[in-house]
């Protein structure tokens, strides 16, 4: 049709055209340079190794679910029910470990098979059901925000509880379970750190270099043509939606063994963060488009913003102002200077 | 009231779409509009509705310069269009009056919206289209042909000095269509000049005082009274009667075939072969049910009745992966909705459907994709720099010489081309059609248009399907134009 032929335009100013391009790809690792060398000028110690393995692990768990809701957005999608499928792992770890006296890989397998279900009921409700993903996810984040408080009527979970039975809960963490959150690989590296840059590379590599990450990425384009090439649109998608929840129970799985008790506040703020460093990586290398990489980066470039003020004594209050502010700078990136605009 | 329209020409970039229009509509007439897909006819009257600008040609509505900049300005001149798509012409979760008044709210005026003093105003704009639904109506509950109603009253209110419509009875009954009938008679009557625009040979008998034919960006034919309806469509789709500029290539054995295929409800069930090394033209207007047949066949819908049968197996495909498999390969009539990715450059537009084949253990391996999408460009002149080029940087001839390309990436048992020359230039349409038939010769081909032409240019057999059901099958060589066109036109 003579309406979809593309209007040659002007190109602009050949100069201002280059900035443009190289501020979108750019933009965003000139700014997590810019800052780093800042903090490090400030606070030598900025630098150290032992600072830096806490900003690794300060971020692990937010960045292990924000690569997960980056493939939901990969294929057009969105998953809001991350934040509380971590939480609610790690109640179920909890719960296996102290009150069913369950081993270690009873306590991860529930919380996987947890995280699996869930990303199937959601993928279930958004395309089977129609359910626009935003609304479907969000319902899942409210029901599972409450059924997690129903087995343990509401309270934290920790040895020496007793239950709504009346019996006191007798089994603990185990050493191994908590290893996971604690040990540290030569004295240095925390495991979440390990398994954040592990599931990093796993998501890169499917994503960018996969046949099937090929396909996510068209159906997220243009859902119909995908289909139209002879796509199994509606498994894709339900396959994002349990990896995103395997994801996030795998983030729950590493906040429990940190935390070592069934706090049913722990997690609270997981969501936006990972969110934010998902949108944030759009912006990394100027991408426009959700992938794994960026979403690491954007994860660390928020926790060594927050790493840094705290070194430099900024008030904690003004943390998530900073984190918005930076979510924004990223997203003008992405969307206002991009050239790709249709 | 009258509108005269002069020279008016419309180019898109390179592509040029009006070449130079004259066209006068005189106070009660009602012109009937036809045309083929892409001949134009949307464009021009964008143009008089102000959604675009002609890029030259002038306009004239009773005898002032008119040259509308938004479509609020041609509203206020008095140029009431309703539109094809209804949902676009009516907001779904407003009720009736809402929806009557809506204008009347962006308008501006007083400040609060107070439906008692709207009420006799909106039921008296339904009175006028003789549409009996209660004003408190939510528009989602109502069915297709009152939202059209709802939208053609609420035109009906800005006291139209020229109403267009496009397709208004797409959606309607007969009954419907006939209560619009009375409506547009009632102002033609009144002296409003009313362009028509319509497939439906049976809409045209029974309305229009005029046909007015656009084909390729230029007005080929202007019927009056007594009106020469078959005239009409052979202008529509074209004189030029040349033979086939092709050798018709033996027909081989049937590869797929479907018997008592039934794709539009309480249409006649049709028998077809498609053979070997043969390409198949299925020619039919809008709504002769083209798309249903392809989708069919491509496993996107099932068959209403009947069964087809692949190289002699059955062949019941539920999804069009199953068709992809079985070596049925479909590039669909929307290109820019249903072929291309937006976002990825042109190798991986080209090799989409067949990863496996560009991949190990699960990897894809860029370089194989890049020589298959350099192969692509060279064997199909495709306008590019590289494989590496984003697909939205091509025009709409080469991004269908990428669509093409992808389908012929693998061997194809079927290959299914729903309209391939949309929005197509003629020298990529030719490069297109050469490049079908030098690849024919190991496939059965099916190409399906709305435009004869195109079809003499491309196929070696003919068949026009209407209404759902094959009515003429021709080979090339030995047509009968006349038959063809008094089939594609012939009313249910």
């Amino acid at each position: 049709m003579p309406d979809t032929v593309l209007t040659a335009s002007e190109p602009p100013a050949r100069s201002g055209a280059d900035l443009r391009v190289l501020a979108v790809r750019w933009g965003l690792i000139v700014l997590l340079l810019g800052m780093v060398g800042f903090f490090a000028a400030a606070e030598p110690a900025f630098l150290s190794v032992r600072n830096m393995v806490i900003v690794l692990q300060s971020v692990s768990i937010v960045a292990i679910l924000a690569l997960g809701v980056t493939c939901t957005l990969v294929v057009g999608g969105f998953d809001l029910s991350i934040g509380s499928v971590a939480a609610s792992a790690l109640m179920a770890a909890s719960y296996v470990m102290v009150v069913w006296e369950g081993g270690t890989l009873a306590a991860v397998a529930a919380c996987l098979a947890l995280g699996l279900l869930v990303g199937l009921v959601n993928g279930l409700l958004i395309v089977k059901l129609r359910v626009p993903d935003l609304l479907a996810t969000l319902g899942m984040m409210f029901l599972l925000l409450g059924l997690q408080l129903i087995p343990t009527a509401g309270r934290s979970i920790a040895t020496g509880m007793s239950l709504p039975d009346g019996t006191v809960a007798e089994g603990r963490f185990t050493a191994t379970f908590l290893a996971l959150g604690r040990h540290r690989v030569w004295d240095t590296v925390p495991i979440s750190v390990l398994v954040m840059l592990a599931l990093a590379v796993a998501i890169t590599v499917f994503l960018t270099f996969t046949r099937w990450g090929r396909v996510m990425y068209a159906i997220g384009s243009n859902p119909q043509a995908a289909r139209l090439a002879g796509a199994n649109v509606e498994r894709y998608k339900i396959a994002a939606y349990m990896i995103s929840g395997l994801c996030a129970s795998i983030g729950g799985i590493l906040l429990a063994a940190r935390v070592g008790r069934g706090d049913v506040s722990s997690g609270n703020s997981l969501l936006l963060d990972a969110v934010a460093a998902a949108l944030i990586g759009f912006a990394v290398f100027g991408a426009g488009k959700p992938n794994a990489v960026g979403t690491a980066i954007g994860a660390l470039f928020v926790g060594l913003l927050l790493n840094g003020l705290t070194m430099m004594n900024a008030p904690y209050y003004t943390q998530d102002a900073i984190k918005g502010a930076v979510l924004v700078a990223a997203l003008m990136f992405t969307f206002g200077l991009s050239v790709r605009r249709s | 009231m009258s509108l005269q329209i002069e020279g008016m020409t419309k180019r898109f970039g390179t592509n040029t779409v009006l070449r130079g229009v004259d066209l006068a509509l005189a106070p009660g007439t009602i012109t009937a509009f036809m045309g083929a897909n892409g001949a134009g006819k949307s464009t021009l009257v964008k143009i008089v509705a102000g959604v675009h600008s002609a890029s030259g040609g002038t306009m004239t509505l009773d005898g002032r310069p008119f040259a509308p900049v938004t479509p609020s300005a041609a509203l206020r001149a008095g140029v009431v269009v309703v539109h094809q798509i209804i949902n676009d012409n009516v907001v779904l979760t407003m009720d009736v009056l809402e929806n009557l008044m809506i204008d009347r709210l962006c308008a501006g005026g007083s400040p609060i919206f107070r439906r008692r003093t709207h009420r006799d105003e909106a039921q008296a704009m339904l009175d006028r289209v003789g549409l009996d639904v209660p004003l408190s109506a939510e528009l989602a509950d109502l069915p297709l042909a009152d939202r059209q109603m709802v939208a053609i009253a609420r035109a009906l209110a800005h006291d139209p000095k020229l109403l267009i419509l496009d397709e208004p009875t797409s959606a309607l009954s007969d009954s419907e269509a006939e209560r619009l009938f009375a409506v547009l008679e009632g102002l033609r009557d009144q002296g409003v000049p009313i362009l028509y625009i319509s497939h439906r040979m049976g809409d045209i008998r029974r309305l229009a005082d005029r046909i007015v034919t656009l084909r390729d960006g230029r007005v080929t034919g202007d019927f009056s009274a007594p009106l020469d309806y078959s005239g009409a469509v052979r202008a529509m789709l074209g004189a030029a009667l040349d033979a086939a500029a092709h050798d018709r290539v033996p027909p081989g054995p049937p590869v797929l075939t479907a018997r008592g295929l039934r794709v539009l409800p309480g249409a006649a069930p049709l028998d077809i072969d498609l053979n070997a090394a043969e390409v198949t033209a299925i020619v039919g207007l809008v709504g002769a049910g083209k798309t249903e047949l392809a989708e069919t066949l491509y496993g996107l819908r099932r068959p209403l009745a009947g069964k087809m049968t692949l190289n002699g197996a059955p062949y019941a495909p539920r999804h069009p992966g199953d068709a992809v498999a079985a070596g049925v390969f479909m590039a669909a009539e929307d290109r820019t909705g249903g072929s291309i990715v937006p976002d990825f450059d042109l190798a991986r537009n080209v090799t989409l459907p067949f990863l496996g084949a560009f991949s190990q253990f699960g990897m894809m391996r860029r370089d194989r994709e890049a020589r298959r999408a350099s192969e692509a460009i060279a064997a199909l002149d495709i306008v590019a720099q590289g494989p590496d080029d984003p697909i939205a940087s091509l025009s709409g001839g080469n991004q269908q010489k990428v669509v093409l390309a992808r389908w012929l990436t693998r061997p194809a048992r079927v290959l299914i081309l729903d309209e391939p020359f949309q929005g197509v230039d003629i020298a990529a349409r030719r490069d297109i059609g050469r490049a079908l038939r030098a690849t024919a010769r190991d496939r059965a081909t099916l190409v399906l248009c709305s435009d004869l032409d195109e079809a003499i240019e491309l196929a070696d057999r003919i068949v026009i399907l209407s209404h759902g059901a094959l009515r003429a099958e021709q080979e090339a060589g030995a047509l009968d134009r006349t038959a063809l066109v008094h089939a594609m036109s012939a009313a249910a």
